[in-house]
C-alpha cells in the first residue's frame, strides 16, 4: 500500500513539474547567475567608487572566476570518470597538461621552424603555428580523447585501489615528460622548465568599457570577453554531460559503478564502457587545458602537479559526485578558496589581530581538514545526487529487513512515545533514526 | 534461425503451438544451448569435469546436486564469465566460447544471479534499459544531439521496459529504485531484467531462494507461463524439488563436479545414484 501511494504521488509530483524539473532548473538557474556575473562584471564594476571597486577585486576578482570556470570545466570532465562511472582517478591533471600543451604548440611561435597560419590572431608573417583558438579548442579536446583512450587501454583491466594508483602514475608521468622534454630524443617537445610563452591572444569579441563590442584580439585586459568565452565552453560541457547521462551509455556507465559483472552479463562492454568515459572526461580536461594557457597566456610544467589532480578530486567529492552542479558549485567554491578567499581572509586576520601567519601556505592543511568534516556529516558532498544520497543516508530496503525485528516499525500509538524517548537520548543524532523509522514504514 | 527477431520484446503471446509450427522443422532437433564436454578447473581443483550437456529449443532444463556440485560453476562458464578449461559452447550451432561476457549476453544468453545482482540505484525501468544496451544502437553524437532517431530509439526502450515490467508483476515500480523494491519484486526485476536481452537461453541461478512456499508456486507458475510467452529456453539451478519436479521437462544432476545422471522428472526420482547423492536428503522437505 505505502509503496503504491508514494510512486503514484511522486508520478503526479513530476508530471505537475512538467517542463521546469530539476535539471531545467539548475541550468535555467546557473545561466541566468553567468549572466548576472557579466552584467555585474561588465557594466557594475565599472561605475562603483573606487573603494567599492577594490574590495570587488579583492574578495571577486574576475581574473579569479574566470580561473574558477576553467576548474569547473576540468572538475566536470573527472566527474565523468569518477562520478558517474566510478573510476577513481588520481591524474586527471595528466589531460589538463596535454591541452595546455596542445594550445602552446598550436598558438605560439614555439616551432619556429614552420609558418602555419589557420584563422589564427596574430599576423601571416610572424612564424610558429598560430591557429585559431577554437580551431585549437577542438584539436586539444581530440588529443586529449585519444590519451584518455591510449592511457585508459592498459590501466582499465585493473580494479579500483590498482587503477587510482596506475593513474597517480600517469599522471605524474606526462608533466614530467613535458618539464623534461627540451631534449625529447633530440626534438625539443616543450622548451622544458621555461615553458611555451607568449601564447596567442584569442580573437573575440571584445567588449569596451564603454559598451561598444567589436571583433578583434582579447588582450590581457578583455577579462570580461575571456569570461564569456569560459562560460561558453563550461556551458558546452555541462550539456554534453547531462545529455550523454539521460542516453545509453550513461546508463552503461552507472551499472558498471554499481555492479560491473552483472553489467558485463547484461551486454554492457565493460573494456569499451570505461574507455568512452576517459576519453569524454579526458575531452573535458583538454578543454580546460587550452582555456587555461589562453588564461595565463602561457604554458610552464610546473603549473601541472600531483596537488592538481588532488584538488580536482576534492572538488567533485565536496560538491557531489555524479551531480553536475553539485561539482559546478564544488569547483567555483575551492577555486575561489584557493585563488582568492584564503589570501584576503588571511589578510584581513593578520591585520585585525595583528598577526603575521601566512594563511595560503595553509591552504591542503584546511582542504584536508574539510573534506574530514564532509566526510564526517555530510559524506554525499554539498549537493549529491539523489541516488548517492541514498545509498549514503538510507539503508536497502533488503538490507533493512534481513537487520530483524529490531528496526519493525514499532505500534504506531506507541511511536509518540519511542520518538520522545529517542529525542531524550539522542537529541543531537538526527539522521540514523529517522532514516531506518521512515524507511521501515515504507515497506 | 531459432526465431529471435526483433519483435521478441513484444512477446508472443497468441500462444506456443504457432511460434512452433512457423519455425523451421530444423529448430525442434537442433539444441540452442549445447554444452560438448566442458570442464573448469581451477589449480588443482576440477569444479567441472568433462559434463555434456544440451538445451532443447523452448524447454525448461534443470540442473540440480548437492552444494558445490558445480552447478553456479557451470553457469558461469556458460556465460563466459569463465574460460573453459576444456570444451567448446555451442549457442544455436556457433560456437561461443573464449567469448566475453557480454558478448555471449547479446548473442542470447541471459542469466539471473543466486544473490540478486541489480543494479540497486538505479530505477526499475533503467535496469532493463541497461540490458537492452545492446540492441541500442545510438552512439555518443546521436545522443548529445539527441536526433531523432534517438529519441524514437529511447521511446520504444521505454515502452518495452514497461512491457516488460507489467509483465512480470511490477510495472507499477518502475519509477522505484530497485534496491527499495521487496525481495520478491527484486527476484522479478531481475528475470524481467534478463528478459529485456532477448535471450535465446535464460539461466536462473536459484530463482526461489529465500522464498515462501506461496511465493515459489508462483513462481513456478510465472517460469511455465514464461516459456509459453517468450520462446525462451529456460536452464534453472534449483534447490527447491517441488519446483524442479514441476516445471522440468528434462533434469541433469550434478555430483562433484561430474553429471550422474540425465532424465524426466519421474526417472530422477527414482534413480538410485541420484538418491545416494541427494535426493535420499530432499526427498523429505520435496514430500514428492
Amino acid at each position: 500500500m505505502a509503496t503504491v501511494a508514494t510512486s503514484s504521488s511522486l508520478n503526479g509530483a513530476s508530471r505537475w513539474r512538467g517542463f521546469f524539473s530539476g535539471q531545467r532548473r539548475w541550468a535555467l538557474g546557473m545561466l541566468a547567475l553567468a549572466v548576472l556575473g557579466f552584467v555585474f562584471y561588465q557594466y557594475l564594476v565599472p561605475e562603483l567608487d573606487s573603494s567599492a571597486r577594490a574590495s570587488v577585486n579583492r574578495w571577486l576578482p574576475i581574473i579569479s572566476t574566470n580561473e574558477a570556470l576553467v576548474w569547473v570545466i576540468c572538475a566536470l570532465g573527472l566527474n565523468i570518470v569518477v562520478g558517474y562511472a566510478g573510476l577513481l582517478d588520481l591524474g586527471f591533471v595528466a589531460f589538463w597538461a596535454i591541452g595546455g600543451y596542445v594550445a602552446g604548440w598550436l598558438m605560439s611561435d614555439f616551432f619556429h621552424q614552420v609558418n602555419v597560419h589557420i584563422l589564427g590572431s596574430v599576423a601571416e608573417t610572424v612564424p610558429g603555428i598560430h591557429l585559431n583558438f577554437w580551431v585549437v579548442l577542438i584539436i586539444g579536446a581530440l588529443v586529449c580523447a585519444f590519451f584518455g583512450v591510449i592511457i585508459g587501454a592498459p590501466t582499465l583491466r585493473l580494479r579500483s585501489d590498482y587503477l587510482a594508483l596506475v593513474t597517480l602514475g600517469f599522471g605524474e608521468i606526462i608533466p614530467q615528460v613535458f618539464t623534461n622534454g627540451e631534449n625529447f630524443f633530440g626534438f625539443n617537445l616543450s622548451n622544458g622548465t621555461k615553458g611555451i610563452t607568449p601564447v596567442d591572444p584569442i580573437e573575440g569579441a571584445v567588449f569596451s568599457p564603454d559598451g561598444s563590442v567589436e571583433f578583434g584580439n582579447l588582450g590581457p585586459f578583455h577579462l570580461t570577453s575571456k569570461y564569456v568565452i569560459f562560460v561558453i565552453i563550461t556551458a558546452v560541457v555541462v550539456f554534453i554531460s547531462l545529455r550523454i547521462r539521460d542516453g545509453r551509455l550513461g546508463r552503461a556507465w552507472l551499472a558498471i559503478r554499481e555492479d560491473e559483472l552483472a553489467a558485463s552479463s547484461m551486454g554492457v562492454p565493460l573494456m569499451r564502457t570505461k574507455l568512452a568515459a576517459y576519453a569524454v572526461g579526458a575531452v573535458a580536461g583538454g578543454l580546460a587545458g587550452v582555456a587555461f594557457a589562453t588564461h595565463v597566456g602561457s604554458v610552464l610544467p610546473d603549473r601541472f602537479n600531483f596537488s592538481i589532480s588532488i584538488t580536482l578530486l576534492a572538488m567533485v567529492v565536496l560538491g557531489g559526485m555524479g551531480n553536475v552542479w553539485g561539482v559546478m558549485i564544488g569547483a567555483l567554491g575551492l577555486a575561489w578558496f584557493n585563488s582568492t578567499g584564503l589570501p584576503q581572509f588571511g589578510n584581513a586576520f593578520n591585520e585585525s589581530f595583528g598577526t603575521e601567519i601566512n594563511f595560503p601556505s595553509y591552504n591542503y592543511l584546511i582542504f584536508g581538514l574539510v573534506l574530514v568534516l564532509m566526510m564526517l556529516f555530510r559524506r554525499e558532498g554539498l549537493l549529491p545526487e539523489t541516488r548517492t544520497r541514498l545509498v549514503l543516508r538510507e539503508p536497502g530496503r533488503t538490507e533493512l529487513e534481513s537487520m530483524g525485528a529490531e528496526l519493525e516499525d514499532p505500534a504506531p500509538e506507541l511511536e509518540v512515545l519511542v520518538r520522545a524517548d529517542e529525542q531524550a537520548h539522542h537529541p543531537v543524532d538526527p539522521d540514523q533514526p529517522a532514516t531506518t523509522k521512515s524507511s521501515g514504514s515504507g515497506s | 534461425m531459432t526465431g529471435t527477431g526483433p519483435s521478441l520484446a513484444k512477446g508472443s503471446a497468441n500462444g506456443t503451438a504457432t511460434a512452433a509450427e512457423s519455425t523451421p522443422a530444423a529448430v525442434g532437433t537442433e539444441p540452442v544451448l549445447l554444452a560438448d564436454r566442458i570442464t573448469m578447473r581451477f589449480g588443482g581443483l576440477v569444479a567441472v569435469n568433462n559434463v555434456t550437456f544440451d538445451i532443447p529449443p523452448r524447454s525448461v532444463v534443470s540442473l540440480i546436486g548437492p552444494n558445490g556440485a558445480g552447478k553456479t560453476t557451470f553457469f558461469n562458464a556458460l556465460t563466459g564469465i569463465y574460460d573453459l578449461t576444456g570444451g567448446r559452447v555451442l549457442l544455436a550451432g556457433k560456437d561461443i566460447g573464449g567469448l566475453s561476457p557480454h558478448k555471449i549476453a547479446s548473442l542470447g544468453i541471459a542469466r539471473t544471479f543466486q544473490n540478486i545482482r541489480l543494479f540497486g540505484l538505479m530505477t526499475a525501468e533503467e535496469n532493463l534499459k541497461v540490458a537492452m544496451h545492446s540492441h541500442l544502437k545510438s552512439g555518443l553524437i546521436r545522443t548529445v544531439l539527441r536526433s531523432p532517431r534517438q529519441r524514437r530509439e529511447e521511446r520504444e526502450a521505454h515502452e518495452s521496459a514497461m512491457e516488460l515490467l507489467d509483465y512480470v508483476g511490477i510495472g507499477k515500480s518502475a519509477d522505484e529504485y530497485a534496491r527499495n523494491l521487496s525481495y520478491g519484486d527484486q527476484r522479478r526485476l531481475e528475470v524481467a531484467r534478463a528478459l529485456a536481452l532477448r535471450p535465446k537461453v535464460l539461466l536462473l541461478d536459484e530463482p526461489t531462494a529465500g522464498m515462501n512456499p506461496r511465493e515459489s508456486a508462483e513462481f513456478t507458475a510465472f517460469v511455465q507461463r514464461l516459456r509459453g510467452d517468450r520462446d525462451v529456453a529456460i536452464l534453472l539451478i534449483e534447490h527447491d524439488m517441488s519446483v524442479v519436479m514441476r516445471v522440468s521437462d528434462r533434469i541433469t544432476v550434478l555430483d562433484r563436479g561430474e553429471k550422474i545422471a540425465e532424465g524426466g522428472p519421474d526417472e530422477i526420482k527414482s534413480n538410485t545414484r541420484v538418491i545416494e547423492a541427494y535426493l535420499g536428503k530432499a526427498e523429505r522437505e520435496a514430500g514428492a
